[in-house]
């Protein structure tokens, strides 16, 4: 019997090398790629690195001029709360709205479905970028329709301060796809004798979306808003593209992650961009932490 | 006095017609089961009752008032469901007055109608529970609750014991037969089980592919089934079919004159077969198969000599082993024969 345990104890250990085996491209990646650039940008926020000479160990003294002494640092982040606060709650509602009306059983659902999912797919890329900022220029789409229809001579809305992150936020809630989608199957999940015990309740349909749907949702509803906020937190491309990587006009669409990109890139500071960085990292992890947290006051966890 | 009536209510899902003409009364304080195999249209007779499905002919109407196309809300009727349909992130309490809330009912009186059914039902230390944290019978209590304190005229139940296990069933089963002695509402249950069927019912309704094949009290049913496949459904080991041509050499009393050489089918109940030469009907040698020993309940599994399967159930512990031959026969009273088209023969 003991060859036998050793010998099975060798199978087990052939088992766990394959097992390491097929891990091993996804760990090396991981490792070099992902972990040792992490740890590297937490130690060049310590430098003032300026990519050109060796870096040179400042301590804290780039954190000190973030939270003291950066003007540019409190627009970023105004520009970028702003962004976050209007654009999750709008893109939620909104994939919501459309969820439940596809979810009523209308014909050919794949096809509509696959239509608002589009967006999402090429929403985030530069191409539809470049053609945002056709569709709000001066002379772009909007205008036109405007004009032709009601005579109106619109400004340019991309290059109006009071109004460009307002298109940011309108292309970033048109990239609904992806919440509605998973709207869609928390909305399949519910049962449906839960609606017909709520008729016979007498439940109409606006209480029935309230007291059943909504609660019913609210696990769903909480990870959508979730993964958007964090999305929001790192939007780039459009903001980069329409402003032409300057984050204006008048740093009026001054994303927080362009204005490091700008910092690294255009003023070659990349300890101090390092430093933003990791601010930006501490300020997803408190909204998460904070999400989670009020998590159980709202959430409802069927099991 | 008659609560609910049917009246050529028919149910067409596109062209295939589900429900075909069903005439129903149904008087107040009854305990009628809808019984029959999967797919007959009785879960679908249930909500057409409730609400929750459209009627596509025929009248409904309850309480002398049409109700076609009255909101589920406002037939007063309750439902309990199958797989309960409780509320999952309201407490007991709240799903029990969250119609009532609906309703805007006072406060106070929503509170007493709770408390009163809780009582009844025994959940109450239950109340502020969330349903995951119930039992499956205390969910079904729950939804039995919900019911009760909607003050229904009518209780609709739709297999509300199929999700609990054997022994629960019995338990929930004698329950509900108590609760409908102590509230007196009349209650209409859906269920494929006979044995419930048989326990809880003033009266049956068995339905098969959309059409009502008979409605009676148990034991008219069980005694005097209208056809062949009422005589199937009902009773349990099923009823014996013997194919036999001829039926002059029974001698049972007839609604009609039987020709020479019609074909016909004897059905004898297994607990009805005759051992031994008692018999008013013989049929002859039984070779047995299988025997089950129940403890109180004997039941062998055999063959006559023309080779057609027959069972057998005896009272008490017999001696009886697989490879003997008994001989069978039957009562004539206790005998059933079917008209090749499946009908009753005998009066």
């Amino acid at each position: 019997m003991p060859a036998a345990a050793a010998a099975s104890a060798r199978a087990v250990q052939r088992d766990d090398l394959a097992g390491y085996g097929f891990l091993l491209p996804w760990l090396l990646g991981f490792l070099l790629l992902t972990l040792g650039p992490v740890a590297a940008s937490f130690y060049l926020s310590l430098t003032d690195y300026s990519g050109l000479s060796a870096p040179n160990w400042v301590g804290i003294e780039n954190y000190r001029r973030i939270a003291t002494d950066d003007p540019r640092f409190v627009t970023a982040m105004t520009v970028t709360f702003t962004f976050v606060l209007l654009s999750v709650p709008l893109k939620l509602l909104f994939a919501l709205g459309v969820a439940v009306a596809l979810n009523k059983g209308l014909a050919g659902l794949s096809f509509f479905r696959a239509v608002f999912y589009l967006p999402s797919l090429i929403g985030g890329s530069v191409a539809i970028a470049v053609l945002w900022r056709q569709v709000f220029a001066g002379d772009g789409l909007l205008n036109q329709a405007l004009n032709a229809l009601f005579g109106y001579e619109g400004p340019s809305w991309i290059a109006n301060p009071s109004t460009s992150l307002y298109t940011l936020v309108l292309l970033a809630v048109w990239q609904f796809g992806s919440s509605m989608i998973i709207f869609l199957a928390g909305l399949r999940q519910i049962p449906q004798d839960i609606y017909e015990a709520a008729s016979i309740d007498g439940a109409q349909p606006v209480r029935q979306f309230f007291k059943i749907t909504l609660p019913l949702l609210t696990p769903v509803i909480f990870f959508n808003a979730v993964i958007q906020t964090i999305d929001a937190f790192k939007a780039f491309t459009s903001a980069f593209v329409i402003s032409d990587g300057t984050g204006g006009p008048i740093d009026s669409t001054l994303f927080y992650t362009l204005y490091l990109y700008q910092e690294a890139f255009t003023n070659f500071r990349f300890g101090y961009a390092s430093a933003l960085a990791w601010i930006l990292v501490l300020i997803i992890a408190v909204f998460t932490a904070l999400s989670f947290l009020s998590a159980r006051y709202w959430v409802h966890y069927d099991d | 006095m008659t609560t609910l009536s049917l009246t050529q209510v028919q149910k067409r899902f596109g062209a295939v017609e589900v429900i075909r003409g069903v005439d129903l009364s149904i008087t107040s304080g009854e305990f009628v089961v809808f019984v029959g195999p999967s797919g007959c249209g009785k879960s679908t007779l249930l909500r057409m009752i409730a609400g929750l499905e459209p009627i596509s002919g025929g009248e409904l109407s309850i309480g002398g008032v049409r109700m076609n196309d009255t909101a589920a809300s406002q037939r007063g009727i309750a439902m309990v469901f199958q797989s309960y349909a409780l509320y999952p992130h309201m407490s007991v309490y709240k799903n029990m007055s969250f119609g009532l809330e609906t309703a805007r009912m006072p406060r106070a009186e929503i509170d007493r109608r709770v408390r009163k059914a809780a009582e009844i039902l025994q959940i109450t230390p239950l109340l502020e529970r969330k349903p995951r944290q119930l039992s499956g019978g205390q969910r079904q209590r729950v939804a039995i609750g919900r019911a009760i304190v909607r003050d229904p005229k009518i209780f609709l139940f739709d297999e509300p014991l199929s999700n609990l296990d054997a022994e629960l069933r019995v338990q929930t089963r004698v329950e509900i037969a108590k609760l409908h002695a102590d509230i007196g509402a009349t209650m209409i249950y859906v269920t494929h089980d006979q044995v419930e069927a048989m326990t809880l019912a003033d009266r049956i309704v068995v339905l098969r592919a959309g059409i009502v094949e008979q409605h009676g009290t148990p034991l008219d049913i069980y005694n005097k089934p209208a056809n062949r496949f009422v005589a199937g459904f009902i009773g349990s080991p099923k009823m014996n079919f013997l194919d036999v041509i001829g039926a002059n050499r029974f001698n049972l009393p007839t609604r009609r004159t039987i020709d020479a050489g019609e074909t016909l089918t004897l059905g004898v109940r297994p607990e009805h077969v005759v051992t031994g030469g008692a018999a008013e009907i013989d049929l002859g040698a039984l070779a047995i198969i299988h025997v089950e020993q129940l403890g109180g309940q004997t039941i062998a599994y055999g063959r006559l000599a023309d080779g057609q399967p027959l069972n057998v159930v005896l009272e008490g512990q017999r001696r009886i082993n697989a490879g003997d031959s008994l001989p069978v026969g039957a009562m004539a009273a206790s005998c059933h024969l079917f008209a090749s088209d499946g009908l009753r023969l005998n009066s």
